[in-house]
């Protein structure tokens, strides 16, 4: 194994029960020292998958290489990576300390070495006089931080955790989000991590892995997925998002999204990316922070737009978020920063605009536009679409 | 455990695992102990109520049950078999459903210390406890020393040897059978929903009649089913505490083996017994799980 | 449970009032056999007359009571051996073990509670006489054994039922192989289930009584079946004596088991 080896390498691995496929065609190649996220919700897949990459399951198809070596064969006890349990797991039977010691026992590691690391983890997770205590002496908070120590304490080429802080409340997780952040930097560990909380991926994460129905849906950075996410999916699943959904069309070298009476220019470059292209359904994806809200009868400054109806204003301290429904009833969102010009009330038309380099399009399998070119229910003429037929 | 190899290779169930794994290896002695040490003399038995047959009727492999269903005698003691064991459900009814309510009103600790209370009949000797109440019901016994010494009666109350005695120390070894799935049944009755009732109202007595009886009734008929079939099968109670005229089939079935030596009949009886049981378990486990029952068997 | 509700209104406090009379009712009898065996009278007849213990005497010299008690110990301690040996392997195969006809594996296991004891006394005395089993130590403790087996299951079924899965994952991530798994992990988090499970075994063959009427001989008896004799015959309070005995030992032994429930974690 050279220093460039991935710490793990998933190859269209696959599993089933019975009629259920849980992971279907999962690729994914982890970088040793990363902190790699399995983001997405219940049933998506992911704890499947970790639990196969610990031995626990066995794939049906498809191999799992951790450090350059295959493992299907090769059962959870031999596999030298570390697990950490949303319900931490810890035997009730023995101390913390004894929690602590039992992989190196098992790795027949003599006394005093062993009596070294579990003090040397124990400092790393700030519980040094706490070897004494039994698990249900300790609070979830506490008990974690054990579990954290006893499946590092082996020097695991992996650390798999799945849904760790899932059981604790709000103050407490994001505590122990940075606690594990620090420790996993600290010791230089390959991290695979599992969360259906995407504020807790963002926050940890090196990259992100988003699962949606068995299958990697986007793999990359938080950045990556929030600016650039590449399916209504992604785009739905991390942070808020508004979409108009509609059809693509070129004209000449500008590219159009068709929606009914409008249309909006987008940019011409996309029409070479997956899944779109002349004519194919699909979503502008718009973040709630980079829409403008103006008046109706502002001027239009090249930005693309939308009429819209206020319908709720929130006041949420630093920010403001205004809650809008566009033409045949589509909701929208807009964050903005408390002090942002404009005083709308409920009821108010405005005109939603956004800069074209700040909308994203993706490809919506999903619809057809939902509307033809009937009449819009609001009355105002989009800026720069050609004038609707009598 | 989901890694072992499989035993019988990866036939891929609907659950993804092995058809057998290796854990199963672990119930067989036992299970060969049963079958030989258990099973095995139950079966032999069971033949033997159709072949072993009284001189002369070999040709009728049924002629044990029917001497037993013709013989008065015989129908004499089933029928009050049925009706002592009948007795004692009630009783238990009676005694066991106010004790239920009790226990579920009970704060947690209380409840505890009323199931140990119930449950404390049934782990300590039968011999003892049925001897016990010889002690206290007997002519000089503990009721009729008491009642005579305050004055209340002249001659001893004829309580041993009776079906009242019978009934008293059956009751009390079989309570727990009542309470339990009683308790089971009550305690997974919303307690929102009497406060509804009053809310709506509804005076205690009718909430009670209206909206706590009537989902309680499971835990009452699965009680009343397991007192009755128990009660059908007990043996040193009766025998001990009531008469000649109060035998129960398990009595019966005894002195036919033990001082007859006839097989056949005691056979072909033990068979009957164990239909009856089998179709009242079989009701009652339409209705509870039999199984929470026997499961506070555990120290919980 | 716990209802908040005044106890002070009729209905609570006649509810009340027979909720104790129940527990008397259930209880009391037992106690009275212990000032029975006390009494300095020579018969048995309420209430006891002064305070002797002329019955104990007798029953430790009545060769029969000692030696059905010495009996009753080796066959109860040997048949909560067996039981919880055969028990908890049974609780193991039935409650991780996956074949085909478990059902009706976990109903065999748990039919003998069922089956009225008359019936399985009758059909044991039959079976074990031809191999020359009754009357024997072995013949019954094999009998026993039967009737001790389910209560070991449920014991250690319960526990092994309710225990965390994830602890033996926990375990193998941790580079335990699967023996190692279960007498480190496994086996502990059981232990108190095996314990009560033991001492229900222990309980039930030595309080067992129908059975062993017909398993024992005169040569062969045990304590109950002893009593049993004397009992129906002889109308002393020599039975009281041994009753309270009997009951020392098992509710010594209760004891323990809710003593060592509270102390060994499960969780």
């Amino acid at each position: 194994m050279t220093a460039d080896t991935p710490a793990l390498v998933l190859g269209g691995v696959r599993k089933r029960f019975g009629e259920f496929t849980a992971v279907d065609g999962v690729d994914l190649e982890v970088r040793r020292g990363e902190f790699i996220t399995l983001l997405g919700p219940s049933g998506s897949g992911k704890t499947t998958t970790l639990r196969m990459i610990a031995g626990f399951l066995t794939q049906d198809e498809g191999s799992i290489r951790i450090a350059g070596e295959e493992m299907t064969r090769v059962p959870p006890y031999r596999r030298d990576v570390g697990m950490v349990f949303q319900n931490y797991a810890l035997f009730p039977h023995m101390t913390a300390a004894q929690n602590i010691a039992f992989p190196l026992q098992m790795r027949n590691v003599g006394h005093d070495e062993r009596k070294r690391r579990i003090t040397e983890a124990l400092e790393l997770v700030k519980l040094a006089s706490f070897g004494d205590r039994y698990p249900r002496q300790l609070s979830g908070g506490q008990q974690q931080r054990i579990a954290l120590a006893r499946a590092i304490v082996f020097r695991p080429r992996l650390l798999l955790m799945d849904e760790p802080l899932g059981a604790l409340d709000k103050k407490l997780r994001e505590a122990l989000q940075l606690e594990i952040l620090r420790i996993s930097r600290q010791l230089e560990s390959t991290v695979v991590y599992v969360t259906h909380d995407q504020e807790e991926a963002l926050v940890m994460s090196d990259r992100i892995a988003i699962f949606d129905k068995g299958q990697i849906q986007q793999l990359g950075t938080g950045e990556d997925l929030y600016e650039r996410p590449t399916s209504v999916f992604v785009a739905d699943f991390v942070g808020e998002s508004n979409m108009l959904r509609g059809r693509l069309e070129r004209e000449g070298d500008v590219m159009w999204l068709h929606r009914g009476a409008w249309r909006w220019r987008v940019d011409p470059t996309i029409a070479g990316a997956p899944g779109l292209g002349d004519g194919v359904a699909a979503a502008l994806v718009v973040r709630p922070e980079h829409l403008r809200v103006v008046a109706v009868d502002a001027p239009k400054d090249g930005a693309n737009a939308v009429d819209a109806a206020v319908t709720e204003v929130l006041y949420l301290g630093p920010t403001r978020k205004i809650e809008l429904a566009l033409p045949d009833g589509v909701a929208a969102v807009v964050r903005q920063p408390a002090g942002t010009e404009g005083d709308w009330r409920p009821g108010d038309r405005v005109r939603l605009e956004w800069s074209l380099d700040r909308a994203v399009v993706v490809p919506d399998p999903a619809g057809d536009t939902p509307v033809a070119s009937d009449t819009p229910q609001l009355e105002a003429t989009p800026p720069d679409a050609p004038r609707p037929a009598a | 455990m989901l890694f072992l190899r499989p035993v019988f290779g990866r036939a891929g169930r609907r659950t993804g695992g092995p058809l057998v794994n290796r854990w199963a290896l672990l119930a067989i002695p036992v299970l060969i102990f049963l079958l030989v040490g258990f099973l095995a003399p139950l079966l032999i038995m069971a033949v033997r109520s159709v072949t072993d047959l009284p001189a002369g009727s070999e040709g009728d492999p049924l002629t044990n049950f029917r001497r037993f269903f013709g013989g008065e005698a015989n129908l004499r003691v089933l029928g009050n078999t049925f009706f002592i064991a009948g007795l004692s459900t009630l009783g238990c009814l009676l005694i066991g459903y106010p004790y239920a309510y009790l226990m579920r009103l009970a704060s947690p600790r209380w409840a505890g210390l009323l199931l140990i209370a119930v449950l404390v009949p049934f782990w300590s000797s039968l011999l003892v406890r049925t001897y016990a109440w010889q002690v206290i019901l007997r002519d000089t016994g503990l009721i009729n020393s008491t009642l005579r010494g305050w004055g209340i009666i002249d001659q001893p109350l004829d309580l041993y040897q009776t079906t009242t005695g019978v009934l008293l120390g059956m009751t009390q070894i079989l309570l727990p059978f009542m309470v339990l799935p009683l308790f089971t049944t009550m305690a997974r009755i919303d307690p929102e929903l009497t406060k509804a009732a009053a809310n709506l109202g509804a005076s205690p007595t009718r909430a009670f009649l209206r909206v706590f009886f009537p989902l309680s009734v499971p835990g009452v008929l699965a009680g009343s089913l397991l007192v009755f079939v128990l009660a059908l099968g007990f043996y040193i109670t009766p025998a001990l505490l009531g008469s000649p005229k109060n035998t129960m089939l398990s009595a019966f079935i005894a002195t036919r083996v033990q001082q007859q030596l006839d097989w056949g009949l005691a056979s072909a009886m033990a068979m009957v017994l164990v239909a009856i049981t089998l179709v009242v378990l079989f009701l009652a486990s339409r209705v509870i799980r039999v199984r929470d029952v026997f499961g506070a068997l555990d120290a919980e | 449970m716990g209802e908040a509700g005044s106890w002070r209104s009729p209905h609570r406090l006649a509810l009340l009032a027979l909720g104790v009379a129940t527990v008397i009712f259930l209880v009391g009898p037992m106690l009275v056999v212990i000032p029975m065996s006390f009494t300095g009278a020579k018969i048995l007849s309420w209430p006891p007359v002064g305070f002797s213990f002329q019955w104990y005497a007798k029953m430790l010299e009545d060769p029969q009571w000692s030696r059905g008690f010495l009996n009753s110990m080796q066959v109860a301690t040997l048949t909560a051996i067996v039981s919880t040996i055969l028990g908890t392997l049974a609780a193991l195969g039935i409650v991780r073990g996956r074949f085909p006809g478990k059902g009706m594996a976990n109903a065999l296991i748990l039919s003998p509670l069922i089956v009225p004891l008359i019936i399985i006394a009758i059909g044991f005395f039959a079976f074990y006489s031809i191999a020359r089993l009754t009357g024997s130590l072995p013949g019954l403790v094999l009998a026993h054994t039967a009737l001790a087996v389910p209560f070991v299951v449920i014991n250690v079924g319960t526990v092994l039922r309710t225990m965390d899965r994830n602890l033996e994952l926990a375990a193998a991530s941790l580079g335990a192989d699967p023996v190692r798994t279960f007498w480190r992990v496994t086996f502990p988090i059981i232990l108190p289930g095996v314990f009560a499970g033991a001492l229900f075994a222990f309980i039930t063959s030595w309080d067992e009584v129908v059975v062993s009427i017909f398993m024992t001989s005169t040569r062969f008896r045990t304590l109950p079946v002893e009593m049993w004799e004397q009992v129906r015959q002889v109308v002393d309070p020599t039975v009281a004596a041994v009753a309270t005995v009997v009951m020392v030992v098992t509710t010594t032994l209760l004891l323990f088991v809710l003593v060592a429930r509270r102390r060994v974690p499960v969780r």
